[in-house]
């Protein structure tokens, strides 16, 4: 799917999280892990989180995860998203452990349900190199 | 380990909250000076007597915060603290002005919240404003600017209403129990002149009729954004003992700070709270019975919930029986904001995080005038920051 600019505040990669957002472009969820602490890591960072180990590396994952949390927001959460409500504003814990931010797709709001399961849906923002990673409904 | 209990806060400021300011714009060093000069003369304390000042930000410098204000005020201080932890900020300036005062480094510290408006300049600045989104930061680099605020996670309300979702999950959620907290808090309100919702009784219905703002979170258990200003003086206990009122001694606290954002909380449900509240009743030697009121961060009505149960007051998962079964208000079983909260007494910025410990303060000093508790002798206070996540707990006592 593709979206319009608009005003919507884009991120802005660093070198450090540049691989994440190339991933998004080509379909793919590609996190951090640190093999020394057997640990999945997002967003990415310099050390794993803790042990502040340097090995993290970058791998592929499916991007499926579980519903944590949610809200449905009735007024804008900033002026930027007005005329986006409701925002649908979700917590989606990956099956690999971390959580990130993101917000529901393609589904009726009395279908959404905390602890289902949800799936990445890859957006495109129109004239810009920015690929947002939201979320569906699984089945 | 902790406190000796032998420091008090023993002088009060506390501007009246306004929706709409009443009075003209003030730079914030002004504001310093007035709300200094308010809580000394409230404690009968000399300006001269001041060797200590904890403060947050200013508007007229973004670094040097503490040397600015000791130039601009005239004094000179053996202790000087910048503290940032959002609303957790003034109950965290209360345990370091007691800590630096047991240590031997100073006398008497002031701590100031200053939350009236500033004159805007003639050329107004470029740019967008550093808090379009809230607490939230957009600056490069910022975990939030590329990983939260693209997808509309910004700010306060998203993040609370994100964990009463899950609070719901986990446990039931009861609407009829949080509108309960707003209401019961405005009860204390109405007998509260300063309040800014002094004379507005509301119900369950009215809360719950309330739009919703973010689900669940209705637009009345949602703090009023006010100004305002705050300012207390913190001594140790030779002055505090020949000061004006009744002191209110500062004998335990606790501190934790987990993370910023709710999505990368180890468990959104288990808040920092749980060990800085065990700390601060180990260090006071105290136990929850014997608390007479609690006097907790309440931004959401949500807050208020779970400061209750990691406070230890009821089991987890509990909470929301406990708030029927109990009267909140000042005259009720389990007095909770008796100030009216800032649900009900306005949030003037940095003086809304203030007033709970003002209003703590002003019930162990006998006070409280019409929201009194009955001999208040124990009080047990918050300080939340972040979501949930930056908690300072105090413990404040009477003779």
């Amino acid at each position: 799917m593709s979206a319009d600019v608009s005003q919507r505040p884009l991120p802005t990669p660093i070198d450090r999280t540049q691989p994440f957002w190339d991933g998004l472009r080509e379909r793919k969820v590609r996190i951090q892990y640190s093999p020394s602490s057997d640990r999945w890591v997002f967003y990415p960072r310099s050390h794993a989180p803790l042990t502040l180990a340097d090995d993290l590396e970058w791998r592929e994952i499916s991007g499926q995860g579980t519903l944590y949390t949610y809200t449905i927001a009735r007024r804008p959460t900033a002026p930027d998203f007005a005329g986006d409500e409701p925002q649908i504003i979700a917590v989606v814990e990956l099956d690999e452990g971390p959580r990130l931010t993101s917000t529901l797709v393609n589904v009726d709001e009395d279908e959404i349900e905390v602890g289902m399961r949800v799936r990445p849906v890859f957006e495109d923002v129109t004239g810009t190199e920015t690929t947002l990673l939201r979320y569906e409904p699984a089945s | 380990m902790g406190l000796r209990g032998e420091a008090a806060i023993v002088g009060i400021a506390e501007w009246k909250p306004e929706r709409r300011p009443t009075a003209p714009p003030m730079f914030t060093l002004e504001q310093w000076a007035q709300l200094t000069r308010e809580a000394l003369d409230d404690a009968g304390i000399d300006p001269s007597e001041v060797d200590g000042i904890c403060c947050t930000n200013i508007r007229e410098s973004d670094s040097f915060v503490p040397s600015t204000i000791a130039e601009y005020l005239g004094m000179q201080v053996n202790f000087a603290e910048v503290v940032d932890l959002g609303g957790a900020s003034c109950a965290a300036m209360v345990w370091r002005a007691a800590a630096a005062i047991e240590l031997g480094l100073c006398n008497v510290v002031v701590i100031g919240a200053p939350s009236w408006p500033s004159p805007r300049p003639p050329v107004p600045p470029t740019g967008p404003s550093s808090w379009r989104y809230g607490a939230s930061s957009a600056n490069y680099g910022s975990p939030q600017a590329e990983f939260d605020i693209p997808y509309g996670n910004v700010a306060q309300n998203c993040g609370y209403a994100q964990i009463a979702m899950k609070y719901g999950a986990e446990y039931r959620y009861d609407a009829e129990a949080l509108a309960k907290i707003a209401v019961d808090q405005r009860v204390s309100a109405n007998h509260n002149p300063a309040a800014v919702f002094h004379n507005v009784p509301i119900t369950v219905e009215d809360v719950l009729n309330s739009p919703m703002i973010s689900d669940p979170i209705h637009m009345l258990e949602i703090v009023m954004p006010c100004v305002g200003g705050a300012a207390i003086v913190v001594a140790g206990k030779d002055i505090a003992r020949r000061s004006k009122h009744r002191p209110a001694w500062i004998s335990g606290f606790g501190e934790r700070v987990l993370h910023k954002t709710p999505t990368y909380a180890e468990d959104m449900l288990s808040t920092a709270l749980i060990p800085a509240a065990d700390q601060a009743f180990s260090m006071a030697g105290r136990s929850r019975e014997e608390v007479d009121l609690i006097s907790v961060y309440d931004c959401y009505t949500i807050t208020v919930l779970m400061t209750i149960e990691d406070g230890g007051f009821c089991p987890r998962g509990e909470g929301q029986p406990f708030v029927r079964e109990h009267d909140l208000s000042f005259k009720g079983d389990f007095p909770c904001n008796t100030h009216g909260g800032q649900l009900g007494f306005g949030q003037a910025g940095l003086a809304g995080g203030m007033s709970h410990i003002t209003e703590g303060a002003r019930q162990v000093m006998r006070r409280g005038e019409d929201h009194q508790v009955p001999d208040a002798d124990v009080a047990f206070i918050t300080g939340n920051g972040g979501l949930m996540s930056e908690q300072v707990a105090l413990i404040l006592e009477g003779d």
